[in-house]
């Protein structure tokens, strides 16, 4: 087992770099549409920002914060959007994920309406992508016992 | 899209691929695995595909390098065989 240690230039850089990751993960995601990234980019990058917390800081804050309740909630969040974007298009009259026929309900045209359609469903890929990463890691990093409050192997 | 450019990242890409495997030292072999990520990413952004580049620079090099780290920290750091 590899000893923990504070270590000050691991600290402040990840505490520099942490919030302009996550800005940047939303940038990915808010030009998913003209430019490369997406959903799944934008999320990779989030999740990867909140995983730098429990390397350079403490992991039992981390758990208590990403408690496994709160994360399989954001994971369904996620897929809830995706789908339920889609079956509200299918209920407007159109196909699934048909985002034209929500302008019957958004106050746009139907092109505007395909974009906030695109811009909406790969909020909730970014949301669910960023829940499972971050559940991966702690579930690896725990070896299993994320519902767990004891400390006693990774101290 | 410039060939000789391709073949030397290739190159890159093959030796840190073939390091890999050989290294005794699991957390090296995390190491070399993300920079062979990051060679395929730099070849993919020279072959024109930047979108598939982006998503191994993001998903490759990024997250899974610290998923492998995390089952080093669990298990050994050196390799029996």
């Amino acid at each position: 087992m590899i000893q923990h240690q504070e270590d000050i230039i691991i600290q402040t850089v990840c505490r520099i770099l942490i919030p302009f990751m996550q800005v940047y993960g939303l940038y990915v995601l808010a030009h998913g549409h003209g430019s490369p990234g997406g959903g799944f980019q934008g999320g990779c990058i989030f999740a990867a920002s909140f995983i730098l917390m429990p390397i350079a800081f403490d992991l039992a804050a981390f758990k208590k914060r990403f408690a496994e309740k709160r994360i399989i909630l954001l994971c369904s969040l996620g897929v809830f959007i995706y789908a339920g974007i889609g079956w509200l298009c299918l209920l407007l009259g159109g196909n699934f994920l048909d985002y034209g026929e929500l302008s019957a309900i958004l106050p746009v045209d139907p092109v505007m309406a395909r974009y906030y359609g695109i811009a909406i469903i790969e909020t909730g890929v970014q949301i669910t992508v960023m829940a499972v990463m971050v559940s991966i890691f702690i579930n690896l990093i725990t070896g299993g016992r994320h519902k767990e409050e004891t400390q006693e192997n990774y101290d | 899209m410039i060939l000789p450019l391709d073949l030397i990242l290739l190159g890159f890409a093959l030796i840190a691929a073939v390091t890999a495997t050989w290294v005794k030292d699991l957390l090296s072999a995390v190491v070399l695995l993300g920079a062979f990520s990051f060679f395929m990413c730099l070849i993919w952004t020279e072959m024109g595909a930047v979108d598939v580049a982006f998503t191994e620079a993001a998903v490759g090099a990024g997250v899974s390098t610290t998923f492998f780290v995390a089952a080093v920290y669990n298990t050994t750091r050196r390799t029996k065989d």
